[in-house]
């Protein structure tokens, strides 16, 4: 019978199988951030243990970083200096390459991996941080951990797993004008809800997918954890390779046509089986907006805000209730009513070049709403801030009345100063609307680049494919 | 690592689903770079009407009555129980610590999310997979009598509602064992270090640029 792409991947790392199930990984690449390595560094120390595999590690500061321009000055926050610190310090004292804050490279880490090229087809990749399944795009089994785990992989290069189940996700057909691989994943979580891919690594395919660029289909394995799936994948195509070359990370010459040749096999068998199949039809997806506190709680742009009234179910019913109340929304509400406050483009969701082009054209000659009191661009990487304005972006965001930041995760979890106050409604390319997540008593909407910007100049949600 | 084996205590309701770990733990408090002292800091936003951050003594804040956490009658217990999906979110092992340095040593679920679950492992807090409607059940029962104790029995797979009823749970073999044992994980694997470096003699062979 033939193979999963998990199921190749699985297999190519299978230390050892202990008989019940689990079995010991060997892990290829392993990308390290201030928040969830500092207790496992010190788990190294306290043993007496080194990295297994030094160069298979990767460190980069995203979540605490300042995105202001004067953080060349260094951070003000002692709490969060002081985890970047103890970042720079334990990678200074294990040997690990580490992108420092004002490196021209440093960024958000699920952004940073792909663009150097230290995430390839075929490696397992783990960090721990959940969105970690982003790198699933390039045909990697990628996934986040927690650090304990994160300490067992620096000591031996290794995982203990249970194999997860298959799903496939189909997206057939073509989507329309201006629907993004944003809209496509939260499609996908509204239809299979935040745990309906608990237990799976998912596997996304169709026509939709494979039209997708890299960066959508980064976008799209980005929020595979939102649906409870811990991985994400696509199937490698000439796009996985086309992206990959050239980058710094990427295999040598003298290495390449192999690596290539490897590559080539990673996709799912044609008899290959699946545990579940889910099958969307790409041409009835509409720009989504999230109305409540979890990512499944999201309709379609021409919609309304769900009433818990005519649902059946009274946990369902409870959880939409206390939503509302959060979000400070009535049922029925036209989406297209909701006024905003804020605007956060950025995280590692959607902050790579492609979605920052696709906010500049709706922006480009227009200006935020005035009643917008900040509408921030957080570029992904220091390269994807250099590219943009090479392109001269940064100068349609300042003169539509947008900031134009540094890169890190910023507004996403607001562990910086980027935050949203109590009460105030954001609309947000990030991938979660937790209660709080923005800041505290902070309301978020998750929507598309696009739909970001379209807010922002409206000063409400708006149908982007009416302003293009 | 703590051993668990058995555990009886009253059960703490918390009556939500998708209790995602932002709610656990909030962000600011990962700032910590330290494994304990997280506990004062459960379920933060819900626990506190003032807002807090590392900086601010909790003792000095203004706990939420409506928040079953504070409810005296639940007072002591070493059991959560919650709805679907419990832990979903991101990674951060830190909403394990909190659970686990506040006191818990167990939560009951219909579901979890996939890294929590894993996460508990690795800190002897063990997390239980009952059915919606055994869960159902235990949420009637401490709605009756907040004092009524449980008994969650590791070995036996086991737990016991005070009304006599008993409810099996399934756990992986491997996990069981760790935790029953109270195992480190990594002096487990090291054990395998030979066969850590036959893999990865091979894989320099198959894949080379993995190793440039």
């Amino acid at each position: 019978m033939g193979r999963t792409l998990y199921d190749k991947i699985w297999d190519a790392h299978v230390v050892k199988e202990f008989g019940d199930g689990s079995a010991l990984i060997y892990i290829d690449r392993h990308l390290v951030h201030e928040v969830t390595s500092p207790q496992a560094f010190d788990g190294l120390r306290l043993n007496g243990r080194k990295p297994w595999r030094v160069a298979a590690n990767l460190a980069v500061a995203d979540h605490n970083v300042p995105t202001t321009a004067d953080r060349i000055r260094g951070i003000r926050d002692p709490i969060s200096r002081a985890q970047v610190e103890a970042l720079d310090a334990n990678c200074a004292e294990f040997g690990i390459t580490e992108f420092r804050m004002n490196d021209p490279r440093q960024g958000i880490v699920h952004v940073v991996g792909p663009e150097q090229g230290a995430t390839l087809p075929g490696m397992t990749v783990v960090c721990g941080d959940s969105h970690t399944s982003t790198h699933g795009a390039f045909g990697a089994l990628a996934f986040g951990i927690g650090t304990s785990e994160v300490e067992h992989v620096l000591a031996t290069q290794t995982l203990v797993l249970k194999k997860a189940k298959a799903m496939r996700i189909r997206v057939d057909g073509e989507v329309g004008v201006g629907i993004t691989a944003k809209d496509i994943a939260l499609a996908i979580i509204g239809s299979i809800g935040t745990a309906g891919g608990t237990g799976y690594v998912i596997e996304y395919a169709g026509t939709a997918i494979e039209a997708l660029s890299m960066e959508g289909r980064m976008t799209l394995c980005n929020m595979a954890i939102e649906s409870g799936a811990r991985a994400g994948l696509v199937a490698v195509d000439d796009k996985t390779i086309a992206y990959v070359k050239g980058r710094p990370y990427a295999p040598k010459a003298q290495y390449w046509d192999a690596a290539v040749a490897s590559w080539r096999q990673l996709h799912s068998d044609p008899d290959a089986r699946f545990d579940a199949e889910v099958v969307l039809d790409a041409r009835s997806i509409e720009p989504q907006v999230t109305w409540g506190t979890s990512p499944e709680m999201v309709v379609p742009v021409s919609a309304r805000v769900p009433d818990p009234a005519r649902e059946a179910d009274p946990v369902k019913r409870s959880g939409m209730e206390k939503a509302l109340a959060y979000m400070g929304l009535a049922p029925n509400t036209p989406i297209t009513d909701i006024r905003i406050d804020k605007v956060f483009i950025g995280s590692c969701t959607n902050s790579r070049i492609e979605d920052l082009r696709a906010a500049a054209a709706i922006v480009k000659g227009r200006r935020k709403a005035p009643h917008v009191k900040l509408a921030l661009v957080v570029p992904g990487s220091g390269l994807v801030k250099a590219q943009a304005e090479a392109e001269g972006l940064h100068h349609i965001f300042l003169d539509a009345g947008f900031e134009w930041r540094e890169p890190g995760c910023s507004m996403c979890l607001a562990m910086n100063a980027d935050r949203l106050e109590p009460g105030e409604r954001c609309a947000s390319t990030s991938n979660r609307n937790f209660e709080g997540r923005q800041g505290q008593g902070g309301r978020t909407h998750l929507v598309s680049p696009a739909m970001a910007a379209a807010a922002a100049i409206a000063g409400h949600f708006v149908d982007v494919r009416s302003m293009h | 690592m703590r051993a668990f084996t058995v555990v009886t205590s009253k059960v703490l309701p918390l009556d939500r689903a998708n209790v995602d770990t932002d709610a656990i733990i909030p962000k600011q408090y990962l700032k910590s770079i330290r494994r304990t002292g997280f506990g004062p800091f459960l379920f933060d936003d819900w626990r506190y009407l003032d807002p807090g951050t590392l900086e601010i003594d909790p003792a000095t804040r203004r706990p939420n009555p409506e928040f079953v956490l504070n409810d005296p009658r639940h007072a002591g217990a070493q059991i959560l129980v919650a709805r679907d999906n419990f832990g979903c979110g991101s990674s951060r092992e830190h909403a394990v610590w909190a659970l686990d340095d506040y006191g818990f040593r167990a939560v009951i679920a219909p579901s979890f999310a996939d890294i929590f679950y894993s996460n508990c492992f690795k800190n002897g807090l063990l997390p239980v997979v009952l059915t919606a409607e055994e869960v159902q059940a235990i949420f009637e029962c401490v709605a009756a009598d907040a004092d009524a104790l449980f008994t969650i029995d590791l070995p036996a797979q086991t737990v016991r509602l005070p009304c006599g009823r008993v409810c099996r749970f399934d756990i992986h073999p491997h996990h069981k064992h760790n935790l029953i044992n109270g195992l480190d994980e990594i002096g487990l694997t090291l054990a395998h270090a030979d066969a850590i470096k036959a893999y990865e003699a091979k894989r320099r062979r198959e894949a080379p640029w993995l190793f440039e």
